[in-house]
């Protein structure tokens, strides 16, 4: 494939890998997170951390929107599915995701109408269609799909369909990896900064990073040489002891950012005061919410809800694992009461989820031996 | 830094716990079905050894082969039995009725037996077009002379509006075993190669497309055939050096090498360079975020032959019409057993796990 293959060259992959290698110190630990769900994706799927000398080790970061998600909402969403004559409408990962009795996909087969979409405008079509029911969309993700959704919010009250509805639950990057960066316990070296997200957002929201916590960002690409050439620019910036925000995907990603997404998400979405998040608890600032022009359009007024916050047990420790300070096995819960079937933290509910990945692949996940 | 060699002591009994939890047979506890355990992986597996095969303590139905064997009179016969629901019933390369015979002859085939002949069960809904029950009779009909198979018993019912997607077919096979095969899941050696018979991912992607949920054009068409010829063909070329077969149905060839590396508690190295895939298949796979490797094949098996007969093995199968693109795509190993991995085009491995999700739901 054109476009495609070039980003896959393993020649240049193998050059790369010897670049990182003779940047590394001997002896010294490296420590980097890739803050997106997509890069732990594409990771995984070329095995990178196979290419990576054995002192640089990725730790996957809170970017993955689906596993954010707390238990409550889950459950907020179930009751809103569950009500007469109701439509509810969501992503496919968003269905296995577990509330505090069942997921989706559960509450589907005890007969609620859930329907999978692959973007808010199918949603909004199935209100078109369907003008005696009421379509309510669960909207997730970071800056990545917000302006999607609030574009279809505007299409929505535009075309004055009554019968459609948004229950947001977006989220927003930066809040997130500022408190993973106010622990005092951080053990991380470096950032990979999430390409998605900066599409949106730009560069520019980054440069807190290496001005108030000294820690290098380099914003990455999703193919494997993209990830590679970060990790190496992220190595030259420490061996180097320079500290600063680089762009490797330029030809994706404006320093500035889409203005034109950002202005869309400004008229639609205000912040929350505070949202939580599965895993790493209350953060302030970091959840959307519909603005009051919109206010008639937000599923969470329409409808009742629970609105119960279902804590997550006290035991789990997924902030730790997602700072680096623990390993996944070292979890006081990992592997009894918290299993990929059962999950209770968000590293174990995505099967790209650091505690996922360790309980499915054990030993084999760090060694890597087949015999 | 604590302690490394404490630390090691704790996540070796960590992880011992896990192992243990992991080879315990698997328990069906959800409170109702979902699509999940329709889709082949992990939920379709609970549901099948925690349920179904202790329910029936049979000793056939334990090997979860895709067909038991009965003995009759001194002859090993082969029963298997399949139900087609596909969504939609036609779809560009096939359609539920040509489904209906070739995924059961290959269930068949692949057990080492050559079918023989088939039931048929129609499950039809009111308000069905003549013309498509026509059609799909017809397309029954054609595909049962072309896998050399007859229809010798058969039943209709009618469902409300509604409750049938227009119809559900049900077939039921017999096959009679080849003296020449000698296959079991317990027959895998370290070393053994893996071969595949052809391109993978065309009928799943097929049926994606057919439905029209993406806006995506492409050529692309399922591979429904029956395999009995290339079976005939491997028997031909590696006799008892072919260790086992399965078609690469529903969750696709990953599935298969889990399912197998699980039952002969062997590893697995995929070399997922060698794996051949249409490239329209490839690119509707890289837009649509799946990997071909979990797409269902209508055609398409996976055999095990020991090394010597590899070779022979392989260019038997790019020998017949249809199987041009066959590839040897890995080998049998020891360690980790369980566990198929992949070493990736790029270079690095990872692990290839059971599906989890339900990628597409009723695709067969």
């Amino acid at each position: 494939m054109r476009f495609v293959d070039e980003f896959r060259d393993p020649e240049l992959g193998r050059a790369l890998s010897g670049e990182i290698l003779s940047l590394v110190e001997p002896g010294r630990h490296y420590k980097l997170m890739e803050v997106c769900g997509g890069h732990t994706h594409s990771i995984y799927k070329y095995g990178i951390d196979d290419l990576l000398p054995a002192n640089v080790e990725l730790v996957h970061g809170p970017g993955c929107p689906v596993c954010v998600i707390p238990m409550g909402r889950v459950d907020d969403g179930i009751a809103i599915a569950h009500q007469d004559g109701v439509i509810f409408t969501c992503f496919g990962d968003m269905m296995r995701v577990p509330g505090s009795s069942g997921s989706l996909l559960d509450a589907k087969a005890a007969g609620a109408d859930i329907r999978m979409v692959y973007s808010p405008l199918d949603a909004l079509r199935i209100a078109k269609h369907n003008p005696e029911r009421q379509v309510v969309f669960f909207a997730i993700g970071f800056e990545t799909t917000a302006p999607s959704t609030a574009l279809t919010l505007k299409r929505a009250r535009a075309e004055h369909l009554p019968n459609f509805s948004v229950m947001c639950s977006h989220v927003t990057i930066v809040p997130p990896v500022r408190a993973l960066l106010e622990s005092p316990d951080l053990r991380l070296d470096g950032f990979i900064g999430p390409g998605h997200v900066s599409t949106v957002v730009g560069a520019r929201p980054f440069e807190f990073i290496p001005a108030d916590y000294g820690r290098p960002v380099v914003i990455s690409g999703f193919e494997p040489l993209d990830i590679l050439q970060s990790i190496e620019m992220i190595l030259r910036q420490l061996a180097a002891g320079r500290c600063e925000v680089e762009n490797q995907y330029k030809r994706v990603v404006p320093y500035e950012g889409n203005l034109r997404a950002l202005e869309v998400m400004a008229e639609v979405f205000e912040l929350r005061p505070h949202f939580e998040w599965r895993g790493l608890g209350f953060i302030s600032h970091s959840g959307l919410k519909l603005t009051e022009a919109y206010a008639e359009l937000d599923a969470e007024a329409r409808f009742s809800v629970p609105g119960v916050r279902v804590a997550d047990p006290k035991a789990c420790q997924c902030g730790e694992v997602l700072k680096g300070v623990i390993k996944p096995w070292e979890c006081k819960v990992f592997g009894t009461a918290c299993t990929p079937e059962r999950p209770i933290g968000t590293c174990m509910v995505s099967s790209e989820g650091a505690c996922a990945a360790y309980y499915n692949f054990g030993r084999f996940a760090r060694e890597r031996e087949v015999v | 830094m604590a302690e490394p060699a404490v630390l090691s002591e704790r996540e070796q009994r960590i992880l011992g716990i896990i192992e243990t939890a992991r080879s315990k047979r698997a328990k069906f506890r959800d409170e109702r079905i979902n699509m999940a355990h329709g889709a082949g992986g992990k939920a379709t597996q609970t549901l099948i050894e925690g349920l179904l095969a202790p329910a029936f303590a049979s000793e056939a139905l334990e090997e979860l082969a895709d067909a038991g064997m009965v003995e009759v009179g001194g002859m090993e016969l082969a029963l298997t039995t399949d139900s087609y629901v596909v969504k939609p019933m036609r779809f560009p390369g096939g359609s539920i009725g040509e489904l209906a015979v070739n995924g059961t002859v290959n269930d068949l085939a692949v057990s080492g037996a050559k079918p023989l002949a088939l039931s048929l069960s129609l499950i039809l809904e009111e308000g069905l077009a003549a013309e498509e029950l026509k059609a799909e009779v017809e397309a029954i009909a054609r595909a049962a002379r072309e896998a050399g198979v007859e229809i010798v018993a058969g039943d209709t019912k009618v469902v409300e509006r509604g409750h049938a997607d227009g119809m559900y077919v049900c077939t039921t096979g017999i096959g009679l075993r080849d003296a020449r095969a000698r296959l079991s899941p317990a027959a895998l050696r370290p070393g053994d190669r893996i071969l595949l018979s052809g391109s993978i991912g065309e009928h799943g992607t097929a049926i994606m497309l057919a439905r029209g949920e993406f806006d995506l054009d492409a050529e692309i068409e399922s591979d429904t055939r029956p395999l009995w010829d290339v079976v005939d063909a491997l028997l031909d070329a590696a006799g008892p050096d072919l260790r086992c077969m399965r078609d690469a149905t529903r969750g696709g060839v990953a599935s298969v090498l889990n399912e197998l590396a699980r039952a002969s508690s062997v590893a697995m190295i995929v070399r997922e360079g060698a794996v051949p895939v249409q490239p329209a298949v490839a690119g509707a796979a890289e837009l649509l975020g799946i990997d071909p490797m979990y797409v269902a094949n209508e055609g398409k098996l996976v055999a095990f032959v020991a090394p010597g007969a590899a070779e022979a093995a392989l260019q038997a199968l790019r020998a017949l019409p249809g199987c041009e693109a066959a590839a040897e795509i890995g080998e049998v190993r020891t360690e980790p057993p369980g566990m198929v991995l992949v070493q990736t085009s790029f270079g690095g491995k990872r692990v290839m796990d059971q599906l989890v999700g339900d990628p597409l739901p009723r695709i067969c």
